[in-house]
């Protein structure tokens, strides 16, 4: 197995996904009303050009992008906007928003016209990724369409397509990758003639020897496309860390991942690009994992859920006594963020709803640091966590930048490795944000 | 809403290791060598090691008495400290010995300096430190091993059996002491020769390994150490690099600078090696976490950097052992090696030479 590329550093966590991987994508039914939120991507928050009363279809644009790192939004159900009105983002954040009650089965917009992959011209490609919401999907939500456009002196040859899914309980890019795999390899294609490349790379760990499979059958005829078997190990789906794994380059610290020639996008997104430009439609929906030892058997799903389902219903559609939930995680459970309330709506972002049981959310008293050196052994970017965290509690913003505090990528390999419990990723978080803050004020 | 959910920062999981078990591991990993010294040395190496843990763990409980912080008995590394102690003395030592060595080890090596994890010494080394300053001539008198030749326990409860002798280090130190004291193109004494032949043949250097020699209670036995050695390397407590390193460089240098008559032989770093404490220490102390560096690089330098002082003070200081000296100065290093060897961040970029001069 040692032939298997990989990343120096990481850790092995078991990973889970037995409860939920035999399961089929199954469609969530129609939701009865969405609630859309204007911040669900990376970037300035989208503004609605839709007033209370007013008729949607779906897939029709319910809000517009304020600026090049931001998004339009769609109604991803037919029906009338009922209100505009506030809701919480994953983040625990509020963020203004769309709800729409339905009054019928889709009827989709007409707007977005079906594309030919080889034949449309790359910048009407380019627009229609753009004009149909595409973020990033494995959950940093970053807008496709900024990614899609590397300032020209970057030498990008190297489209890496992440099937990866590292964080332990998700399956939602798996069952995508099975199911999905040839609209996939299309969204590839797409991909590649945007960015005019002739290497594309599918990462898969291999612990899906039948994705990798599958892949390799229906890419076999593909030119270009390679699918590539990694080793086993968290963070692999981190960017940094796929490039180093697929191609052997480093993004340079503070450096975009084009600055490695390197583009990563995410099965997921991928398959939206796919819907966007051959389908005609816009990014309504997702794959959302429904796992966790608070979800019964019967109830641990992939679910294409349409975005702005309530997660409340979805829990209840999979028969998850609410009252069994210790923590309830939006994501993984290595990066994923902590609810504080089910009356919360699925984003873009959603790749999963991790119900973890009340014996499993447990809540770790930090010890003193023994030095063990666990965090530096692991720490896939290769920093002393100890050491930045210890500066951090002493507010010594200059050492912990000097230790390159601002090169972490907040994997929580640190966290999961300390011993003693350390809140490293907490201080390494804290530290950042005080550190930027303190950079704002010197340039004011 | 009845239910209410934890909000904490991710990771929501985390790694089954906690800082009492790698404590515990430590302590089950000195087992082999704790019976092994039972074996050799019969109840006085029970007196002592019951001593000074008693030591350890009292001087443990009252310090996060005094100081308002929760008990840390049951973390079990004051445990270890003061089993390691015990290790680390003569036999037939006055029982109050072992009990104050540990507890000067635990208050003024660890509590000081705000407990577990903060200690910048190895709090044991402390503790044998400050009795070799205080009484030196008990601490470096000797007593035959009596397995060989007693073999069980019921022999060795005659107090009239002890007999002093010296341990295989002090007779190489006195063979040291006369090659240096010899001019230009002088000769050795041949009984000398005779003595250094002896130490380093193959049936010395098996009692070694076995630990049928002189020394203090629980370093005797290389075999029993080393087993405890694979296990926290099994259990991934120790870094390999520590003792590898201050083994091979204590290995190479004895051969090249531990002959005599100008001759290099592999059984001389065999018994440098397997002699003295450098198999407990190398082992179980200069690997202690607290106290040693952090990262890779760190810990090669300090493993060689161990191995040096104690060739430097076994061929020429002015002891025979320079294990428990060489990793007490190799802990004062470690800030400033951590310091110097970093690891080198993913996506490095090397600084461009103005801002090299300017820094």
């Amino acid at each position: 197995m040692s032939d298997l590329k990989t990343f120096k550093g990481g850790v092995h966590p078991h990973d889970y996904k037995e409860l939920s991987r035999e399961k089929r994508i199954e469609d969530y039914p129609l939701p009865s009303s969405v609630v859309i939120l204007m911040s669900q991507q990376l970037g300035s928050p989208s503004k609605p050009i839709v007033k209370a009363g007013q008729e949607v279809k779906t897939g029709e644009p319910i809000a517009e992008s304020t600026g090049f790192v931001s998004i339009p939004q769609h109604s991803s159900i037919t029906g009338k906007v009922k209100k505009i009105t506030e809701a919480f983002t994953p983040l625990g954040t509020i963020s203004q928003a769309i709800e729409i009650e339905r009054t019928q089965d889709d009827i989709w917009f007409d707007g977005f016209q079906q594309l030919d992959i080889e034949k449309t011209e790359i910048d009407v490609l380019k627009k229609r990724v753009q004009e149909c919401g595409l973020v990033g999907m494995g959950g940093a939500t970053f807008p496709m369409h900024v990614k899609l456009s590397p300032p020209k002196d970057f030498k990008i040859d190297t489209l890496i397509i992440n099937g990866v899914e590292c964080e332990p309980y998700l399956t939602a890019d798996y069952r995508l990758m099975l199911e999905k795999t040839e609209s996939i390899i299309k969204g590839a294609r797409i991909l590649m003639r945007i960015l005019d490349l002739t290497k594309c790379i599918i990462a898969i760990e291999n612990n899906k020897p039948d994705a990798i499979a599958i892949m390799k059958e229906k890419t076999a005829s593909s030119q270009g496309i390679e699918v590539i078997a990694l080793k086993v190990k968290y963070p692999q789906g981190a960017e940094k860390q796929l490039i180093e794994a697929c191609t052997d380059r480093q993004v340079p610290s503070g450096g975009l991942p084009m600055a490695a020639g390197c583009i990563v996008q995410n099965v997921g997104t991928t398959y939206a690009a796919y819907q966007a430009v051959v389908e005609g439609k816009p990014l309504i929906e997702r794959i959302c994992t429904i796992t966790g030892a608070a979800v019964p058997e019967n109830g641990r799903k992939n679910l294409n859920v349409r975005i702005g389902t309530s997660v409340k219903e979805i829990l209840d559609y999979c028969k998850v006594d609410t009252n069994n939930i210790g923590k309830l995680i939006s994501g993984g459970p290595m990066m994923g963020l902590a609810q504080k309330t089910i009356d919360t709506y699925i984003t873009k972002g959603s790749s999963g709803l991790l119900c973890l049981s009340r014996k499993e959310a447990e809540s770790w008293e930090p010890e003193p640091c023994i030095r063990c050196a666990r965090c530096v052994d692991h720490c896939p970017i290769h920093l002393m966590p100890c050491l930045i965290a210890a500066f951090v509690e002493k507010k010594m913003w200059e050492e912990a930048q000097k230790y390159n505090i601002l090169d972490c990528i907040k994997c929580g390999t640190c966290s999961y490795v300390c011993p003693a419990k350390r809140r490293l990723v907490q201080a390494m978080k804290l530290g950042e944000f005080e550190i930027r803050a303190l950079m704002r004020k010197k340039k004011a | 809403m009845s239910n209410q959910l934890l909000i904490s920062m991710s990771p929501h999981i985390r790694d089954k290791g906690t800082v009492s078990r790698i404590m515990w591991d430590v302590n089950i990993a000195l087992i082999p060598a704790l019976i092994g010294s039972i074996y050799f040395f019969g109840l006085t190496a029970i007196y002592t090691i019951v001593s000074a843990i008693a030591g350890a763990l009292l001087a443990e409980y009252l310090s996060t008495k005094i100081r308002g912080v929760p008990n840390t008995i049951k973390d079990g590394s004051a445990l270890i400290t003061g089993i390691l102690l015990a290790f680390n003395l003569p036999p037939h030592t006055p029982l109050w010995m072992p009990f104050l060595g540990a507890a000067i080890g635990i208050i003024v090596g660890k509590q000081f300096f705000g407990g577990l994890g903060n200690n910048p010494l190895n709090p044991a080394l402390i503790g044998r430190a400050f009795l070799l300053a205080s009484w030196p001539v008990t601490m470096t008198k000797w007593y035959e091993n009596m397995a060989p030749s007693g073999g069980t326990l019921s022999g060795l409860l005659k107090a009239g059996n002890l007999i002093t002798s010296a341990t295989p280090l002090t007779v190489m130190k006195t063979i040291s002491k006369a090659k240096h004291a010899l001019p230009a193109g002088g000769n050795l004494e041949q009984s000398l020769i005779d003595n250094y032949n002896a130490l380093i043949d193959a049936p010395n250097l098996i009692n070694l390994l076995v630990g049928r020699v002189g020394g203090c209670i629980g370093e005797t036995s290389a075999l029993l150490l080393i087993i405890g050695g694979i296990y926290l390397l099994a259990k991934k407590i120790i870094d390999w690099k520590i003792p590898a390193t201050y083994f091979g460089t204590i290995f190479v240098l004895s051969i090249l600078l531990g002959g005599i008559e100008g001759k290099f032989c592999i059984r001389t770093g065999l018994f440098h090696l397997f002699a003295g404490g450098v198999m407990l220490g190398g082992i179980f102390m200069l690997t202690d976490m607290v106290t040693s560096p952090v990262t890779p690089l760190g810990r090669i330098i300090y493993g060689i950097g161990g191995g040096l002082i104690v060739i430097i003070i076994r061929f020429w200081g002015g002891y025979p052992e320079g294990c428990c000296y060489s990793i007490l100065i190799m802990n004062v290093t470690v800030p400033l090696i951590d310091r110097y060897t970093r690891p080198k961040i993913y996506g490095f970029i090397p600084p461009k030479k103005e801002e090299v001069k300017n820094a």
